[in-house]
C-alpha cells in the first residue's frame, strides 16, 4: 500500500505510455494493399493511352464487398500496374447512407460506384458530383445503348459510365420436363398464359410457384413481375412516367399490369407448386421458391439472372441441363423489352489520374477482364461475349449488348424510398393476402411523397 | 487473421484509453486542494457518466424529439407527423396493435406465471418445473420468433406439414390454417409467442414472492378456516402486491418496446406491425426520418408513466423497510 501511495502518478502515466504506443503501431497498417508488386508484368500496350503516373492514388468507394470486391480489384490491377496510379478500394454495405453523409462532410472519394441511379441523382442535387469527362462522355456514346446512358445523366447533364450490370425478367424451367410434356417456349404472354392453361388442366403440376418472403423486404419479387408487365404491355414511354410519377401510380395501365400478373399468382389453379394455395406466396421464401422446378412440382419460376446462384451446389444451368431459362416474352412475337439493374461510375474529383482511371471504367478492357473472372456481366457493346463464364451469363450479354433491346431499370429502385422500398413491397403482399388491385395501387399512390 | 489482430488491438487501445481517463481523474481528485476536495470527488467521479448520459441519451432524444416535428426533407412542417400518424389507417393499425399488445401480454403473463407458481408451490419437483417455465426467458426474441414461424409454418391440404400447430390441425382432421396472415388473429398468435417469453419472469418473481410469505399469517388463516380461495385472494395477493406491480410493470414496458418478434415473424406485414417496428420501417426504409421520430416520441411518452410508476413503487417499498 505504502509503495502505491508513492506512485500515485504511475498508473495513469503507464496508461498514457501503453497508449502511445498503440496508436503508433496503428500508423503503419494498412500499407501494400493495393500495390501487387510481386504479380508478373502485365502486357502494358492496351494501357499505353492512359499515360503513366507517378503513385497518384485514386480512392473508390462502393456497395460490392467480400469475393466480389476482390475480382473487381483484379479487373484494375493491371492498370494500375502499367499507369502507376494506386487503386484504393472501399466496399461498404452502408454505402447508400454513408456516401451522402461523406460528400456533405467534404470528404467524398474521388470516385464512387452507385447501385441505383436515383441514388446518384440525390447526390448531384447535393452539388458534390462532377460532370464526366469528356474521354468517358465519348466512350459511352460507343459502347452503350441511349436508355444506359440516361441512366447516367441528370437534368441532360451526363455524369457518369455505367459498370456492371444484371438482368430480370428470367423464366426458369426444366428442358427435360419440357421436353418430356411436349410444352413448347411460348414467344408471346398470350402464348405463355395458353401454356399455363394447358400445364394445369394436364395435372401433372402447378405451372407457376413464386416466392416472395424476403424479411422485412417481403414482396420484392411481386414488383419485380409488375415492372415486367408494365414495360411489355404498356410499353417504355408509359413506364417512364410510372417511375417519374407522371402518371399515378393507380393509372389503368398499371391496375391492367397487376390485373395481368393476378390471373397467374392469384388463381389457386396456376400457383404454388410445390408448396400450397395463393398466399403460400408470402411465407415462401425467395431462394427457395424455384426449388420445385427441380423436384417436378412446378413447371416455371419467374426470377432474375442471379437465380442461378440460387440452385443448389451442383445444379447444371444450361439449355440442355438441369435448368434453363427463357425471357419473359412480350405482347408481340421478337419483342425485346428487359429490365434490369446495374452500376454507375461518379467521380468527386477532375485530378488527371481520376480521369484516366474513370476513362478506363468505361471501355472493354474493363468490361472484359470483369466478366472474365466469372459471375458479372456487363451491358459494354465492346465486351467480347465469348467471355462470359456461363451459359446464361452469354445469353444475358447478348441480350444487353443486342441494338434492339429495350433496356429499363428495375422501377422500384428508381422510385422514392418510401414506394419503392416499402409502400410497393408491402402493396404486393396485401394484393396476393387478397385485397383487390384498386384499393392496393390507390393506397401505393397515397405513399407517393407530395 | 489480420482483421482479428486489428480488432483486438483496438480492444486494447479502448482498454487503455478508459483506464488513462479514469486515472487521470482520479490524480486531479486527488491533487485538489483539501478545501475543495470533496466536491471535486463528487465532480470527478459523477462527470464521466454525466457526459456520456447528455452525449447518449439526452442530446439524441431532444434531437428526436425536434427531427419529430420536421418533413423527410428536414423543413419544420408543425404537427403533420402526428396528424398522419393518428389518421393514416395503416398507422391506426399499428397503433391499435401496440394497445393490444400491452393490455394483453403483461396481465396473461401474470396471470399464468401466478396459477403456475401458485400451483407448483411446495409441490414434488418444483424446481424442474420451473426450470421448464423459465427456460424461454433464455432465448432471445429474434429466437423465439424464429422458432415460432416453425411452429406455425404452413404447407398446402394434403402436402406434409412442417409446423406444429398445423400438424396437430391435421391430426384432428381440420385444414391447414395460415396463422400468421389473417389480421387481426395473427397478432393475437404474435402475442402468445411474447406471453410464452414473458411467463417464465413473471412465475420466478411471483413464486419468490409467495415463499416471502411470513408462515404464521398463513397458519393463522387456516385456523380461521380460511378456504384455499379465500386464502389465495385475501393472504397471498395482499402479500405479494409489490412483486406483481414490479412484475406487470416491467413486461409492459418490456412490451412497449417489442420489435424483435414483429419484425422475424411478419416484418410488420398483414396488419401486425406495432409502433416500434413501425418506427424503424418509417425512418430507415421509407426514408421518412420525421414520422420514425414521431413515433420514437409516441412510445416514449408511452413508456414514461409505467417508468415513472415502477420507481416509485420501488422506493415506496424500500421505505417500508
Amino acid at each position: 500500500m505504502a509503495i502505491f501511495r508513492k506512485n500515485k502518478a504511475v498508473l495513469p502515466l503507464a496508461a498514457l505510455s501503453v497508449l502511445t504506443l498503440a496508436l503508433s503501431a496503428c500508423g503503419t497498417g494498412d500499407e501494400g494493399d493495393g500495390g501487387g508488386g510481386e504479380e508478373p508484368a502485365a502486357d502494358c500496350a492496351a494501357y499505353e493511352e492512359y499515360g503513366t503516373f507517378d503513385g497518384e492514388e485514386v480512392n473508390v468507394y462502393a456497395t460490392i464487398v467480400d469475393i466480389e470486391a476482390e475480382r473487381l480489384e483484379n479487373s484494375w490491377a493491371d492498370f494500375a500496374e502499367c499507369t502507376g496510379i494506386e487503386v484504393v478500394y472501399e466496399g461498404s454495405k452502408e454505402f447508400e447512407t454513408q456516401i451522402g453523409v461523406r460528400s456533405q462532410a467534404g470528404n467524398p472519394p474521388d470516385i464512387a460506384i452507385f447501385p441505383q441511379p436515383g441514388l446518384l441523382a440525390s447526390e448531384v442535387a447535393g452539388g458534390n458530383v462532377l460532370p464526366a469527362p469528356e474521354a468517358v462522355e465519348a466512350l459511352t456514346d460507343e459502347n452503350w445503348s441511349e436508355d444506359w446512358k440516361g441512366y447516367g445523366t441528370v437534368d441532360d447533364t451526363f455524369y457518369g459510365s455505367p459498370m456492371l450490370a444484371n438482368v430480370k425478367g428470367y423464366v426458369w424451367y426444366s428442358p427435360a420436363t419440357f421436353e418430356e410434356n411436349g410444352w413448347e417456349i411460348p414467344e408471346t404472354l398470350d402464348e405463355m398464359m395458353t401454356l399455363t392453361e394447358d400445364i394445369a388442366a394436364d395435372g401433372t403440376m402447378k405451372p407457376w410457384c413464386a416466392g416472395f418472403e424476403s424479411g422485412e423486404a417481403t414482396g420484392w419479387p411481386g414488383t419485380d413481375w409488375v415492372e415486367d408487365y408494365v414495360l411489355r404491355q404498356a410499353g417504355p414511354e408509359v413506364y417512364d412516367q410510372w417511375v417519374n410519377h407522371e402518371i399515378p401510380f393507380n393509372d389503368p395501365q398499371i391496375v391492367e399490369a397487376f390485373d395481368s400478373v393476378g390471373e397467374i399468382l392469384k388463381n389457386e389453379d396456376y400457383v404454388n407448386g410445390g408448396f400450397g394455395d395463393v398466399r403460400s406466396i408470402l411465407t415462401t421464401s425467395f431462394a427457395d421458391a424455384g426449388q420445385p422446378v427441380l423436384d417436378g412440382e412446378c413447371a416455371m419460376h419467374h426470377q432474375a439472372s442471379f437465380q442461378a446462384s440460387n440452385w443448389p451446389e451442383g445444379t447444371e444451368v444450361a439449355e440442355d441441363g438441369d435448368v434453363w431459362a427463357f425471357m419473359t416474352p412480350g405482347v408481340e412475337p421478337g419483342s425485346n423489352a428487359i429490365t434490369g439493374g446495374g452500376e454507375i461510375i461518379a467521380a468527386y474529383s477532375d485530378e488527371p489520374a481520376v480521369v484516366a482511371f474513370q476513362t478506363f471504367m468505361a471501355s472493354a478492357e474493363f468490361a472484359n477482364n470483369r466478366v472474365e473472372q466469372g459471375g458479372a456481366i456487363s451491358a459494354n457493346k465492346a465486351l467480347d461475349a465469348s467471355l462470359a463464364q456461363s451459359p446464361l451469363d452469354k445469353q444475358s450479354i447478348e441480350l444487353l449488348q443486342s441494338e434492339d433491346t429495350i433496356f429499363r431499370f428495375d422501377a422500384s429502385d428508381l422510385m422514392p424510398g418510401a414506394v419503392g422500398s416499402n409502400s410497393f413491397w408491402s402493396g404486393i403482399v396485401e394484393w396476393i393476402n387478397g385485397t383487390p388491385t384498386e384499393e392496393v395501387v390507390d393506397s401505393i399512390e397515397a405513399s407517393w411523397p407530395q | 487473421m489480420e482483421d482479428l489482430g486489428e480488432k483486438f488491438l483496438q480492444v486494447v487501445i479502448a482498454l487503455a484509453i478508459f483506464a488513462a481517463i479514469i486515472g487521470f481523474i482520479m490524480l486531479l481528485v486527488d491533487r485538489a486542494p483539501k478545501s475543495f476536495r470533496d466536491k471535486a470527488t463528487i465532480i470527478g467521479f459523477m462527470a464521466p457518466a454525466a457526459i456520456l448520459l447528455i452525449v447518449g441519451m439526452v442530446w439524441p432524444a431532444a434531437q428526436t424529439t425536434f427531427l419529430a416535428f420536421t418533413d423527410r426533407n428536414g423543413a419544420i412542417n408543425g404537427l403533420d407527423n402526428f396528424i398522419w400518424m393518428f389518421t393514416d389507417p395503416s398507422a391506426l393499425v399499428t397503433l391499435r396493435n401496440t394497445v393490444l399488445w400491452v393490455i394483453l401480454v403483461p396481465t396473461l403473463s401474470t396471470i399464468i406465471g401466478l396459477v403456475y407458481a401458485v400451483f407448483i408451490d411446495k409441490a414434488h419437483g418444483e424446481r424442474v418445473l420451473k426450470a421448464l417455465v423459465f427456460m424461454p426467458m433464455a432465448i432471445s426474441m429474434v429466437g423465439a420468433g424464429i422458432i415460432w414461424n416453425f411452429m406455425y409454418a404452413y404447407r398446402g391440404t394434403g402436402r406434409e406439414q412442417i409446423g406444429l400447430v398445423n400438424q396437430i390441425l391435421v391430426w384432428f382432421g381440420g385444414e391447414p390454417r395460415q396463422f400468421l396472415l389473417d389480421a387481426p388473429g395473427n397478432t393475437f398468435f404474435l402475442i402468445a409467442v411474447m406471453v410464452w417469453i414473458q411467463v417464465g419472469f413473471a412465475m420466478v418473481i411471483l413464486s419468490a414472492a409467495i415463499k416471502g410469505i411470513p408462515a404464521d399469517v398463513i397458519e393463522a388463516s387456516r385456523l380461521d378456516g380460511a378456504s384455499a380461495w379465500q386464502q389465495f385472494r385475501n393472504i397471498t395477493i395482499p402479500s405479494i402486491r409489490g412483486a406483481l406491480v414490479v412484475v406487470v410493470t416491467t413486461i409492459t414496458i418490456i412490451t412497449l418496446k417489442v420489435f424483435d418478434i414483429v419484425r422475424t415473424m411478419t416484418a410488420g406485414n398483414f396488419e401486425t406491425s406495432v409502433i416500434a417496428n413501425e418506427m424503424y420501417t418509417q425512418a430507415f426504409r421509407a426514408n421518412e426520418p420525421g414520422r420514425g421520430a414521431a413515433l420514437a416520441l409516441v412510445l416514449f411518452l408511452m413508456v414514461l408513466p409505467v417508468v415513472i410508476y415502477n420507481a416509485r413503487v420501488l422506493k415506496k417499498q424500500k421505505e417500508i423497510r
